[in-house]
C-alpha cells in the first residue's frame, strides 16, 4: 500500500530546469522553506543535465551546484498528478504519495518538442532534437553512427554540437526556415541575447565541415524495423540521405497541464502573468516556457524573478524586469522567424500515425472538427502519453486544442489515486457536458 | 433544412442513434438532433459492458434481447465497435453470495441464457489474478464489451445511410405537445412524432417523468492484455445499483479489446458536478483492491465521472408519453444503456408502425409512472 | 566511479555499470524495438525526457516502464516486446 506523506513548504517549485532551480534558489534566500520537484532524474530540465554540469559556459554547472548547496529541499523523480484544495498538489514518486501543501507555488514546468509527422516519424531511431540530445546526454552511444538532424529552431545546433563531440558522424543539419529569416534573426541576437553570440561562435566551431542546409526539410524516413535513410526536400530537389539515427522536431511547446488544472488563465497558449509571473490563481506563479517560449535566458530571469516576487522581496525582482524584456523580445523573434513553413502540413499521408500511443493515424482523425471529437471516436490522446506527444501536431495540422486535461495529469499507479478526503481541484467545466 | 419530419429524436447518445437507425431503415423521414456531439455524453463516460441482468423480469427480458441483438450486429461490425465477447464472471465473496449464485443459475438456466457455476478452483484457474480465496462464481459467457462511441457514431451513420439527418450542436429549448421542437436559436421545426432520448436531461423537456444524475466514477489503466479475461463484478453489484443509499460502490473490471482495463464502479445520488470526487474514487478503489489487489501496481491513465440517467423503479421509459399525443421517450437506463439501447431503437421503432415486439413492451411504458402508479416491471 | 553489475535483457545476460539509464544499454545492446505499438509496429525511445511513453519496457515484470528513466540495478530483468 502507497504510503501518504503529507509536507508543507512555503514555497513549492514544479519543475528542475533552468526556471524551477533559479526560483528555488532565490527563494531560498529569504529563508522560507522550499521544496523543488522535479519529474526526471535529474536536474537541469532539457537544457542541463548531469552529464553537463562541468561544462561552463553552456552548461548550467553553477546553477545546479548553487542549489544542491541551498537548503532547497529536492525531490525527483516526482511527478505532480493532481491537486487538491486550493494550497496542495499531489506528487507520485517511486515509492510514496507526497501530499504537499504551499504557501506559494512556482510553476516552471517548462516545455516539450512539437513533432510534426511524416511518413515513417515513428520508427526506431527517429528522436526529437531535444529527444536525442536528452538520450545521447542519458548515455546513448553515438560514435560513428551516421546522424541526421532536420527540424527547426535554435536546438539544432546544441544538439548537432553534442552528438558531434561525443562521436557522432552528423551528416546534416537541416533548418526548415528559411535563410533570410535566419540573418534577421541573427542580427536582433546582438541586442536581445548577447550571450548567444559568444554561443554560436563556439558552435560554429564545433560544427565545421557540417552541411548546413535551411529552407529544407524531411519528408519521409525509409527503413524496415528501424530508420535507413531520410528523403529530404529543399521544395525543389529532393533527395535521400542515409543514416543511423534522425534527430526531428519542430520547435516547442509550452507544457500547459499543470497551469491548466490548477486554473491558471491561458491565452494563446502561454499562462498569462504579470511582470512578477503571478498567473491569475492566488498564491501561484508560472515561470519559463509556460509564460511563452524564450529559451534558457527567459527561464533564469523569470525564475529569479518569481522567486524573489512571491517571497516578498520586490527590490530584487524588480532589478531583472529590463533583462526579461529582452527575453521576452528573443522569444517573439524565435516564433517570428522559425515559424513552421506550410509545407509541413502537407507531409502527413492517409496512413501517416499522429496519436503514437494509439497508433491513430490522419484519416481516422482528419473527419472530426474538435480535439473531444477525434479523442472519442479514434482514442486520440487516451494513451499514457496523455496527448503530450501529438498536440503540438494536432494544434499544427488541425488547429485544435487539446481539451479534456484532468487528474491524473500524469499516469500513476492506480493506488496512489485511492486515499484522498478531499475533492481534487480539475476543470471538469472545461468539458462540453 | 426541413422544417417537418416524421420522427425527430433529441439526443445523440447511443439510445437516440439506435432509435434513428430503426426508425430511418423503416423510411420515416428522420431528424437527430444533439446538443454536443454524438455519443459524447453518458455514452463516452460508461464501460461498455453488453450484459444480461436478472434486477427484474423486465430488465432481463430487455437485456437478454439486446445482447442478442448486439451479437448478431457485432458478427459483421467486430473491430468497428470493439467488440468482445469476453463474457461475464459474476465473483462471490462468501457463502451468502455462493448462493445467491445458485439461484441466479437456475433463473438464466430457467430461461435458456448460457450461464455455468464456477468453483474456487475454476474460478481461480479463469481468473488467476483476482485474490485467491474466493469460494466461486457465476460465468456468463456469452455477455460481451464493446467502446460506445464508436458504437453510437456506427449508428448514427447507418442512420444517416438510411436518410435520416444527424444535427449536432444543436440544444433543444423546449418541445411542446403539438410537436413541434424549439431550438436555442428561436427556430422551430415539427414532427409527427418527437423521441426523447436526452439521458439525463430527459426532465428538461418532459417535466413529469422524471429522470435523475446518479453519478458514477472510472479509472482505465494502460493496456494489460491477459491480465483478466472477462468482465468481473461482485454479487454485490445490483446491491449497489439497487439501493436507495446516497452513496455505494461495487467491484467492476471491464476488459477493453485493446487490452486497457477500466475500472469501477460507483454510484451517487445528488452530485450534479462532473468534477471527479476523490474521496468516492478511494472507496471505489479500496474496494476493487479487496478483490484484485494486483491492480495497485498498474499505471492509471485517466479518470472521470459521468451521469447514469436513473427512474424511480430502475426500469427505462420505452414508448409513448400519455396525454403527450406527439412526445415519446427513449431514456432512463440508469447502468445498462450501452446494453439495452439497440433493443430500445428496435422496440420504439416497432411501436411507431403498431408492430408487436419480440419481448413484451409493456414495462417499460412511460404510461406506468406518468398515470401516478409506479408499477414494478 | 560506479560497480559492474548483472542484468537480464530477455533472457540473456549483460554485464553494465551500476545505475546505468537503462534506454541506453538497450541501445548499446542493438535493441532498436523496445516494445510494439497497438497495431504491431516496432517503437524505440522519442523524447528523452519522459514523456512519450514510447521507450518503455517491462521491467521485473512491470510492464510500461520508462526505461529513460530508469537506473540498472543488479539482477534486473528487462523484457522487450
Amino acid at each position: 500500500m502507497t504510503d501518504s506523506k503529507k509536507l508543507h513548504y512555503d514555497v513549492v517549485i514544479v519543475g528542475g530546469g533552468p526556471a524551477g532551480i533559479a526560483a528555488a534558489c532565490t527563494a531560498a534566500e529569504s529563508g522560507c522553506s522550499v521544496g523543488l520537484f522535479e519529474l526526471t532524474n535529474n536536474l537541469g530540465g532539457q537544457i542541463w543535465k548531469s552529464a553537463e554540469q562541468n561544462q561552463q559556459p553552456m552548461g548550467g554547472g553553477g546553477w545546479v551546484r548553487r542549489i544542491e548547496n541551498s537548503k532547497v529541499k529536492i525531490y525527483t523523480q516526482a511527478a505532480v498528478f493532481a491537486a487538491s484544495g486550493m494550497d496542495t498538489i499531489l506528487v507520485e514518486t517511486p515509492d510514496n504519495v507526497l501530499q504537499v501543501k504551499y504557501s506559494k507555488l512556482i510553476l516552471a514546468v517548462g516545455a516539450r518538442e512539437i513533432f510534426v509527422p511524416f511518413p515513417g516519424w515513428t520508427l526506431p531511431g527517429v528522436f526529437g532534437i531535444g529527444g536525442m540530445h536528452n538520450l545521447a546526454k542519458l548515455g546513448m552511444d553515438v560514435k560513428n553512427k551516421k546522424v541526421v538532424l532536420a527540424g527547426s529552431g535554435p536546438l539544432l545546433f546544441a544538439a548537432a554540437a553534442h552528438l558531434r563531440l561525443h562521436g557522432a558522424k552528423v551528416k546534416l543539419i537541416a533548418e526548415q526556415a528559411d535563410l533570410p529569416n535566419l540573418i534577421k534573426f541573427g542580427i536582433k541576437l546582438p541586442k536581445l541575447a548577447p550571450s548567444k553570440i559568444v554561443q554560436a561562435a563556439i558552435y560554429q566551431s564545433i560544427l565545421l565541415g557540417i552541411p548546413y542546409k535551411t529552407h529544407c526539410w524531411p519528408i519521409e524516413a525509409n527503413g524496415i524495423d528501424k530508420i535507413e535513410s531520410v528523403t529530404l526536400t529543399n521544395g525543389t530537389k529532393t533527395w535521400t540521405e542515409p543514416c543511423n539515427y534522425l534527430a526531428s522536431a519542430f520547435g516547442l511547446c509550452s507544457n500547459l497541464e499543470l497551469p491548466e488544472l490548477l486554473g491558471c488563465e491561458i491565452q494563446q497558449e502561454k499562462v498569462v502573468t504579470d511582470n512578477t509571473g503571478k498567473t491569475s490563481v492566488e498564491n501561484i506563479y508560472c515561470a519559463g516556457e509556460p509564460t511563452g517560449i524564450s529559451g534558457v535566458d527567459g527561464a533564469l530571469v523569470e525564475g529569479l524573478i518569481a522567486g524573489y516576487a512571491c517571497t516578498g522581496n520586490h527590490k530584487s525582482a524588480k532589478r531583472y524586469q529590463k533583462k526579461k524584456t529582452k527575453t521576452i523580445l528573443f522569444g517573439k523573434a524565435l516564433d517570428f522567424h522559425f515559424a513552421l513553413r506550410n509545407e509541413l502540413k502537407e507531409l502527413v499521408r492517409p496512413d501517416t500515425i499522429i496519436c503514437r500511443c494509439e497508433d491513430a493515424a490522419y484519416k481516422d482523425i482528419k473527419n472530426n472538427t474538435l480535439w473531444r471529437e477525434a479523442k472519442l471516436y479514434s482514442h486520440l490522446g487516451m494513451g499514457p502519453c496523455q496527448g503530450r506527444t501529438c498536440s503540438g501536431a494536432v494544434r499544427y495540422l488541425f488547429g485544435w486544442e487539446k481539451t479534456t486535461n484532468r487528474a491524473p495529469i500524469f499516469p500513476v499507479r492506480v493506488e496512489s489515486l485511492a486515499g484522498y478526503s478531499e475533492t481534487c481541484c480539475d476543470k471538469a467545466s472545461t468539458e462540453l457536458y | 433544412m426541413n422544417s417537418t419530419y416524421d420522427v425527430i429524436i433529441i439526443g445523440g447518445g447511443i439510445v437516440g442513434c439506435c432509435c434513428a437507425k430503426y426508425i430511418a431503415e423503416c423510411g420515416r423521414k428522420t431528424l437527430l438532433l444533439e446538443r454536443q456531439m454524438i455519443g459524447g455524453g453518458t455514452t463516452a463516460s460508461g464501460m461498455g459492458h453488453i450484459v444480461v441482468l436478472d434486477d427484474s423480469e423486465s430488465q432481463f427480458q430487455l437485456c437478454r434481447y439486446s445482447r442478442d441483438l448486439w451479437t448478431e450486429f457485432a458478427e459483421t461490425n467486430t473491430e468497428k465497435i470493439e467488440w468482445n465477447r469476453c463474457g461475464t464472471l459474476w465473483v462471490a465473496a462468501d457463502q451468502e453470495e455462493m448462493d445467491a449464485v445458485k439461484d441466479r443459475f437456475t433463473y438464466y438456466n430457467s430461461r435458456g441464457v448460457n450461464v455455468e457455476i464456477l468453483d474456487q478452483k475454476s474460478i481461480t484457474e479463469t481468473e488467476p489474478n483476482l485474490k485467491p480465496g474466493f469460494l466461486g462464481g457465476l460465468l456468463v459467457p456469452d455477455d460481451a464489451v464493446l467502446y460506445p462511441p464508436a458504437a453510437a457514431k456506427l449508428f448514427s451513420k447507418l442512420a444517416e445511410s438510411y436518410g435520416a439527418e444527424i444535427r449536432q450542436y444543436t440544444e433543444v429549448i423546449n418541445t411542446t405537445s403539438d410537436g413541434s421542437v424549439t431550438l436555442k436559436d428561436g427556430s422551430k421545426i415539427h414532427a409527427d412524432t418527437i423521441i426523447i432520448a436526452a439521458g439525463y436531461n430527459s426532465s428538461d423537456l418532459i417535466t413529469d417523468l422524471p429522470v435523475i444524475k446518479r453519478k458514477g466514477h472510472l479509472v482505465v489503466t494502460n493496456r494489460y492484455p491477459g491480465m483478466i479475461n472477462h468482465q468481473i463484478i461482485e454479487l454485490g453489484y445490483l446491491k449497489s445499483a439497487h439501493s436507495a443509499a446516497k452513496e455505494s460502490v461495487a467491484f467492476n473490471l471491464h476488459p477493453c479489446a485493446n487490452g486497457k482495463i477500466i475500472i469501477g464502479s460507483s454510484r451517487q445520488f445528488d452530485n450534479y458536478s462532473k468534477d471527479v470526487n476523490f474521496d468516492i474514487l478511494g472507496q471505489m478503489l479500496n474496494r476493487c483492491f479487496e478483490y484484485m489487489p494486483k491492480l495497485k501496481d498498474l499505471q492509471a491513465i485517466r479518470t472521470w465521472a459521468g451521469f447514469r440517467p436513473a427512474t424511480p423503479d430502475k426500469t427505462p421509459y420505452i414508448g409513448p408519453c400519455p396525454g403527450e399525443d406527439k412526445i415519446w421517450a427513449a431514456t432512463g437506463h440508469e447502468g445498462f444503456g450501452i446494453t439495452t439501447s439497440i433493443a430500445t431503437g428496435k422496440i420504439i421503432s416497432e411501436m411507431l408502425d403498431n408492430i408487436e415486439s419480440s419481448i413484451p413492451t409493456a414495462p417499460y411504458l412511460p404510461s406506468r409512472i406518468m398515470a401516478g402508479d409506479a408499477q414494478n416491471g | 566511479m560506479a560497480d559492474m553489475i548483472t542484468i537480464y535483457i530477455n533472457g540473456n545476460e549483460h554485464s553494465v555499470r551500476e545505475g546505468e539509464i537503462l534506454s541506453s544499454v538497450l541501445a548499446k545492446a542493438g535493441i532498436t524495438e523496445f516494445h510494439k505499438s497497438p497495431d504491431g509496429s516496432p517503437r524505440g525511445p522519442l523524447c528523452g525526457m519522459g514523456t512519450c511513453f514510447e521507450c518503455t519496457v517491462t521491467v521485473n515484470g512491470n510492464q510500461h516502464c520508462r526505461s529513460c528513466q530508469t537506473k540498472c540495478k543488479s539482477g534486473m530483468k528487462v523484457e522487450t516486446r
